[in-house]
């Protein structure tokens, strides 16, 4: 069952680093559909 | 005067003469195109069929945007408009072939009007709800009825005790990060598909938001890690599903699931696991397609070409369609993605359903193969004898023994 588990951690880890990982490479909505003379914050 | 008096009458009867035929021209071209009476406008029968549900040909509207080549000049009566009046503007935009320019970066920004959404949120909370979960309940309905009938596949023979691996870590690994992935994926789906419609009449809408907020987050971060494991299960295990002579033996049996004792051969899978590969290869890769559409909205378009390759394939007139659209605004692109992603899945849910209930609780021993990744003897003999042979290097049955033949 190690398999199980570990494949279950993987799927977790991923989901994290890939929510972190497409924030961080410009992905986010607000970079993607706003521009410099849009106020979101 | 009498003869003035009879010309002018002449003159007279001469123009309503040639009134009356203007007239009938005019009445003629009327009947040639309804339109013409309208001035371009909608008539009263295209109104009328479109509140009836009819499709209406719009070409008439959808070309009426102006023609700024022939406006008026800047000083003149209307020179101001450009050649193009105010409803040819709005009908411009209407029809998205108007030139907009917009401040924002968003790819689909400059469409200022589509009305295809309502058609998109009726199919949606529809046909696609209803017959999706009609799909799902039947399918389990069908499991528990089979359950019923059957009971659980026991191992026909004695178990041996001795232990086969049937699946190394690795591939047990990758089917688990597919499974686990795709368990979250269907259970967050459904919650976001049937929320307005089953769980905030049941839980409210304060208890929902949470849930649907969380689930958008699963949904879309998961979906990485599937498309991960179907990679990986895609290399381990694609050689091993090439359909060979044996399948057809195996689907003309139903592989035994109906009767005890009789036990097809197969190798390392069988034919009914074949198609469990190939559905999910081929429904995997299109609900991840899709589903890339849906987390990048508007940068990749789907269905404009693939409608346009149809088309001229012939297949939308093959049964009886019109041609498909092969011109679609960003948000139609956006509304098909996420209609046939549901669709795609409601299908992957199906099948996989029966999946687990077989490799559970459906059929003994079948769990083991995944879980520790050994079988018992006796079951690789029965279930997959040519494999056990291929790795053993013994036979599967006694030679007096014909059930696996």
């Amino acid at each position: 069952m190690k398999s199980m588990y570990l494949a279950f951690l993987t799927l977790a880890v991923l989901t994290v680093v890939a929510d972190y990982g497409l924030h961080r490479a410009g992905f986010s909505v607000q970079d993607v559909t706003s521009g410099p003379a849009v106020r979101l914050d | 005067m009498a003869i003035i008096t009879h010309r002018l009458l002449a003159f007279i009867a001469a123009l309503m003469l040639v009134l009356l035929q203007a007239g009938a021209g005019t009445a003629q071209q009327a009947a040639a195109d309804p339109h013409a009476a309208t001035g371009g406008a909608q008539t009263l029968e295209d109104i009328l069929a479109r509140q009836r549900g009819e499709a209406v040909d719009d070409d008439f509207r959808r070309g009426a945007t102006g023609d700024p080549s022939a406006a008026a000049p800047i000083t003149g009566q209307l020179g101001t408009l450009g050649g193009v009046s105010d409803p040819e503007l709005w009908r411009a935009l209407r029809y998205g072939t108007a030139d907009v320019i917009v401040s924002s970066r968003a790819p689909a920004a400059a469409v200022v009007i589509q009305d295809s959404g309502m058609r998109w949120l009726a199919f949606r909370e529809g046909p696609l709800a209803t017959y999706g979960g009609y799909l799902l309940l039947g399918v389990l309905v069908a499991l528990l009825l089979f359950y019923l009938l059957r009971g659980r596949i026991r191992i026909d023979g004695e178990k041996t005790g001795i232990p086969i691996l049937r699946f190394s870590a690795i591939e047990r690994f990758a089917h688990w990060l597919l499974a686990g992935s795709f368990v979250l994926l269907g259970i967050t789906g459904l919650t976001l598909l049937f929320g307005r419609m089953a769980i905030i009449p049941l839980l409210g809408k304060e208890s929902y938001a949470p849930l649907a907020h969380a689930g958008k987050w699963v949904h879309n971060n998961v979906s990485w890690a599937f498309m991960l494991g179907l990679v990986l299960v895609t290399l381990f295990w694609l050689v091993h599903n090439i359909p060979n002579r044996h399948d057809l033996k195996w689907l003309a049996q139903a592989g035994g699931m109906f009767s005890k004792g009789v036990h097809p051969p197969a190798k390392k899978f069988n034919a009914g696991q074949k198609l469990i590969f190939w559905g999910v290869l081929v429904l995997g890769v299109s609900i991840s397609v899709s589903g890339l559409s849906l987390l990048f909205p508007f940068q990749i378009s789907l269905f404009a070409g693939t409608f346009e390759t149809l088309n001229n394939l012939g297949l939308p007139q093959l049964v009886g369609l019109d041609a498909l659209p092969s011109s679609l605004l960003p948000h139609q692109e956006m509304q098909l993605a996420q209609l046939w992603h549901a669709i795609v899945a409601f299908l992957f849910i199906a099948m996989i359903l029966a999946h687990i209930y077989l490799g559970s609780i459906g059929m003994e021993g079948a769990f083991d193969a995944m879980g520790s990744g050994q079988v018992d003897e006796q079951w690789a003999k029965e279930h997959h004898g040519l494999w056990y042979e291929e790795v053993t290097g013994k036979p599967a049955h006694d030679p007096t023994h014909h059930a696996a033949d």
